[in-house]
């Protein structure tokens, strides 16, 4: 099978791996980078627990072919926290009980991320906006949006 | 054509375990040199809590403070046998089994302070701050560390205790019905406000106020993840969810989620809960486990409040915009009734 | 928003506690925000291998031949398993508790009994290869008749769905083709009722959905044990299931799980673990059987339909006299966990209401559909909704406000319970307050003044004078020291049943403790454990002195033809009488 070489950024730091002939961006990820932080939900794009950001905007990885990333900067739940310091974001999901099993948490964060890199003090409208494609099956989603408004706040007063 | 509002009540219980017992749990509990604990499980954590809630009845017990206490599980080759997380069963079964095996593991731990301060074991408490010390002299002391390491290191004991919860088999009478079904309730109540348009059917729901009894809420915000995500999912059977809508006939199954829909964050509904306490006599400090009796009241309570908008009883579930339309043209237009 | 309402049942709890009732962050929130909890599927394996099944494209078939040797010869296959690699082709979830009968294969070999139902398992390395070689798997169907409503499946000359269970539903106790619950005597009621409610409700089948679909990865260990990874919300369930049907002992089994992507019940059934260890017994590499999320949704046991018939006899004044249920769950093709749903549904009936005569007679039945299984609520939900609905037009009839009407007849402490057990610690008046109280719900005054600690017992702790039984639905030819087995013994109802269970004890029934075992006092401990400390629980009596001696357990009728690999629990009061 031909595998292709992808040299890409990711969280921050230049990476090169080898992907298969039609690898999805989440399986070139997980197996062949070794970056676990994204999920695999769906493989449809219906759910958006492998929410990445792929030059700040959100991606979902399971439809986009691991070859499109070549040159580009990748961000994923893995690289959230920076030199041992969490993001307000996982901050305030920790305080806020804004995860139960988990499973669309890294999803979840990299759609918040993208949300407040662009836009710092959201309304809530445009919270429930930009998760509209993220799944959670356990919380019923108002935790995780109070979480959202908390951590741009605690951004903005920081 | 116009928008009705209408309310609905339901009430529920729940039986908590499998319900007619035979399932038990067993607990393991040691301590390591500096009198951190470790708990062995083979429980599973699937977002219930049951981490978090086993370590805090484990650090209750052993009377240490919580981070001194981390749960592991579920691991064959190291945790003891449990029967699964399951029928709300995690809390008051794994719990209760935690209990027993942190009672020993404490009483060998207060053991060995009372060597070590020269009285006798029955004299002392705990703080749950990490110090031991004499009833009614607190300058007579020794931290829970230094307890387990003169245990370890000089007194040559193990801090350690096991402890497994099981309530027997119930047989059941074939002729009557006659059985031991589990042995505590947890209860609920719930009034749902909906907004119904008798032009395209569609249902909203508006409004959720609730009570849930617990027994004992171990950790409220734990609780609250359950209510809140539980009150959603009900809703969420109400009035979205079915993997057959033609039930019985299997055609239009779903395979994404583009087509098995159920609520999104913009379409949940504010929800205002009360949570009353009643102990359960046989539950670990009393708690019951909410995480499957919160969704069932807010079924019914949907289905009810649409018969008090429009009139239209769905009695086949899941309240579709196309069974609405449907009783309202049966009825000759929507009938609001304001029962409530 | 959450308030506590802690003027309700103060004199209950002493609220002295430390770290009980303290918001403590989740243990594992930590790994969660940072994307690191280990999930099944988050451990790496060098040279994984990936199993897909070759599903059946019809309600029911006969299979007349599997040909995999064109899937065998596609790119990257490793190999294809067939029902005839299976040790053991045949397994019930519950055998692990001695109830229900082996009903269905691993992976079909004769016939499939519903759409999706696996007849192959192609090991590849990767998951492409595996999903275009499962095409290539070629089988020779004869299609059958099928049934897919439970009121037309136990209709005579309905296409028998499962051979283990002819007649299309399961046999209890080898006595009835139902569970039966008769307290008092409903039809006197009706008869002498002022209002009659009838209803008819109809829960829908519902997927579990949880974010991570079901899978386990299993991998040769050393020392020739086989370690596996899974997402399975009962670690032991799994690995005794598995150890049964690859006839392995359990010693040679290393299950690491524990943190699962949500589950809600549907991550019970066990089905991905053996498939896992027996690719990679058979290829001695490591293997991956995981669900895409379309058969998470078409093969994965969801929660199943259930239909209620609920008839009620109602007092002018609101009180409700007699209630009779006829429930059908419908289970799908095979068992899973559905028979003992059906006994836990049985259990809660008539829901929390103290009504002096109750009958109900519930079915578990089999159609042409994928089985059902667990799921938030399991055996309660679906009746809730239809007890709860029909309550509404109770209060409808009798013109009553609904919340008046549930506190006239929600049970109290004291009361005597339809499964002959007495109510304690019950709560269902003060909730129903505090909602209309917040709603703004005006009450009756004897609504508002209501408690479940008082107006229960008494009369209402009796047990009913006469209870009306029947043989409806009676089968013949059935052994009772099974559920279903065909051909044993003459049920022996004249027998005394064993009686492990102290809590049956005549003069526990009615006792102001309720259903629950004595506690300290009939304690029979190891000695080498200490005391328990004063704030120990209540617990039931220790179990390993009622389990009787395994000598008197394989002397049960049928017991010893069983091959459940694992015994939970004291066993054999659970089948029988």
């Amino acid at each position: 099978m031909a595998k292709k070489p992808v040299t890409f950024t990711l969280n921050g730091a230049e990476r090169a791996a080898f992907a298969d002939d039609g690898e999805n961006l989440l399986q070139f990820l997980r197996r062949g980078v070794g970056d676990l932080g994204p999920k695999y939900g769906c493989g449809q794009g219906s759910c958006g627990a492998c929410t990445v950001l792929v030059d700040g905007a959100p991606h979902l990885s399971c439809l986009m072919l691991a070859e499109a990333v070549a040159g580009r900067r990748v961000e994923t739940v893995s690289g959230l926290a920076r030199d041992g310091a969490l993001h307000p974001l996982q901050e305030a999901f920790m305080d806020g009980f804004a995860a139960q099993c988990g499973y669309c948490t890294p999803g979840m964060l990299m759609a918040a991320k993208a949300l407040l890199d662009r836009n710092p003090r959201p309304s809530r409208d445009e919270v429930v906006e930009a998760i509209g494609g993220n799944l959670c099956r356990c919380t019923g989603y108002a935790p995780i949006i109070e979480a959202i408004l908390a951590a741009a706040e605690r951004r903005a007063t920081a | 054509m116009a928008l009705h509002r209408g309310r609905g009540f339901a009430a529920i219980n729940y039986p908590i375990g499998m319900n007619l017992g035979g399932d038990p749990s067993q607990a393991l509990v040691h301590s390591n040199p500096e009198g951190k604990f470790t708990v062995a499980l083979s429980s599973i954590d699937l977002g219930q809590g049951m981490k978090s809630v086993t370590r805090q009845i484990a650090a209750e017990t052993l009377g240490v403070p919580v981070e001194d206490v981390y749960v592991d599980t579920a691991d064959s080759d190291t945790g003891p046998h449990c029967m699964g997380s399951f029928a709300s069963r995690g809390t008051h079964r794994v719990g209760n089994a935690v209990i027993e095996a942190a009672q020993e593991a404490r009483a060998v731990m207060l053991e060995a302070a009372a060597e070590e301060l020269e009285v006798d074991a029955g004299d002392l408490v705990t703080d749950g701050r990490g110090s031991i010390h004499v009833k009614g002299a607190p300058s007579r002391a020794i931290t829970t560390m230094a307890a387990c390491q003169a245990a370890q290191f000089r007194q040559g004991r193990t801090v350690s205790g096991r402890g497994i919860f099981l309530i027997p088999l119930s047989e059941v009478d074939p002729d009557t019905g006659e059985m031991t079904p589990v042995s505590c309730f947890a209860h609920a109540a719930m009034l749902v406000e909906v907004e119904v348009d008798d032009e395209t059917g569609e249902v909203r729901v508006l409004d959720m106020q609730s009570a849930y009894e617990v027994g004992r809420a171990l950790n409220p915000r734990l609780v609250e993840q359950q209510l809140v995500g539980g009150a959603w999912m009900g809703m969420s059977h109400a009035a979205w969810e079915t993997t057959e809508p033609r039930y019985p006939d299997r055609a239009h199954g779903p395979v994404d989620f583009n087509s098995y829909l159920m609520p999104g964050p913009g379409d949940i509904a504010p929800h205002h809960i009360s949570v009353l306490e009643r102990p359960a006599p046989d539950g670990p400090f009393g708690g019951k486990g909410p995480g499957e009796m919160c969704a069932n009241p807010v079924l019914p309570a949907v289905c009810n409040a649409v018969y008090d908008a429009v009139g239209v009883r769905i009695d086949e579930l899941p309240v579709t915009p196309e069974k609405v339309l449907r009783g309202i043209r049966a009825n000759g237009g929507a009938r609001p009734r304001g029962r409530l | 928003m959450m308030e506590f309402r802690k003027e309700f049942f103060a004199d209950d709890r002493d609220d002295d506690l430390v770290t009980i009732g303290q918001p403590v962050r989740r243990q594992d929130i930590l790994g969660h925000v940072t994307g690191r909890s280990p999930f099944y599927d988050d451990h790496l394996f060098e040279g994984l291998l990936h199993i897909r099944c070759a599903r059946a494209p019809h309600h029911h078939a006969r299979i007349r031949r599997i040909d995999t040797s064109e899937a065998e010869r596609m790119p990257g296959v490793v190999r294809v398993l067939t029902g005839r690699d299976v040790p053991r082709n045949l397994n019930t979830l519950l055998s692990l508790l001695d109830f229900g009968l082996d009903d269905e294969p691993i992976l079909a070999e004769t016939k499939t009994a519903y759409r999706g139902e696996p007849v192959a398992a192609v090991i590849a390395e990767t998951e492409a290869q595996a999903r275009d070689a499962v095409l290539k798997v070629r089988v020779d169907w004869e299609e059958l008749p099928h049934v897919l409503d439970p009121e037309e499946s136990l209709k005579p000359g309905a296409p028998v769905v499962c051979d283990v269970y002819p007649l299309n539903r399961f046999v209890y106790h080898g006595k009835y083709d139902h569970q039966k619950l008769r307290y008092g005597d409903v039809e006197a009621a009706f008869a002498a009722a002022d209002h009659i409610v009838e209803g008819r409700y109809q829960m829908s089948p519902i997927e579990q959905a949880p974010i991570e679909t079901c899978g386990a990865i299993a991998a040769p260990e050393v020392n020739d044990r086989y370690v596996c990874y899974t997402g399975t919300q009962g670690l032991f369930f799994s690995l005794g299931t598995a150890a049964k049907v690859l006839q392995m002992p359990s010693s040679r089994l290393h299950f690491v799980g524990g943190t699962v992507g949500g589950g809600f019940g549907g991550k019970v059934d066990s089905v991905h673990e053996p498939i896992a260890i027996l690719g990679a017994m058979l290829t001695a590499r490591p293997c991956k059987f995981a669900w895409d999320r379309e058969e998470e949704m078409q093969v994965g046991a969801p929660r199943g339909a259930e239909r209620w018939y609920i008839k009620d006899a109602v007092a002018r004044d609101g009180r409700i006299l007699a209630r009779k249920f006829t429930g059908y769950f419908d289970a799908g093709a095979y068992t899973r966990l559905s028979s003992y749903a059906v006994i836990k549904s049985v259990g809660h009936l008539p829901g929390p209401y103290t009504i002096p005569n109750v009958s109900a007679d519930v079915y578990c039945v089999y159609t042409n559909r994928t089985p059902s299984t667990a799921m938030r609520g399991f055996g309660i939900t679906g009746v809730d909704f239809a007890i709860e609905c029909h309550m509404d037009k109770v209060a409808e009839t009798v013109g009553m406000n609904p919340i008046d009407l549930r506190i006239l007849n929600a049970y109290r402490d004291g009361d005597m319970k339809a499964h002959r057990r007495v109510a304690k610690n019950c709560a269902l008046v003060e909730c129903c307050q505090v909602v209309a109280d917040k709603a703004g719900v005006t009450l009756a005054a004897e609504a508002r003044d209501a408690t479940s600690l008082t107006g229960g017992g008494g009369a209402r702790g009796e047990l009913p004078a006469f209870t009306r039984t029947d043989d409806h639905g009676r089968v013949e030819g059935f052994d009772t020291g099974s559920y279903a087995r065909k051909g044993g013994t003459a049920p022996a109802s004249a027998s005394p049943p064993r009686s492990p269970v102290p809590a049956r004890a005549e003069g526990q029934r009615a006792s102001a403790g309720g259903s629950m075992p004595p506690a300290d006092a009939a304690r029979s401990r190891a000695p080498a454990q200490p005391q328990p400390a004063p704030q120990a629980p209540v617990q039931p009596p220790a179990s390993a002195a009622q389990v009787p001696p395994a000598s008197e357990r394989t002397a049960q009728p049928g017991a010893a033809r069983r091959a459940g690999a694992l015994r939970f629990s004291s066993l054999s009061g659970f089948r029988r009488r």
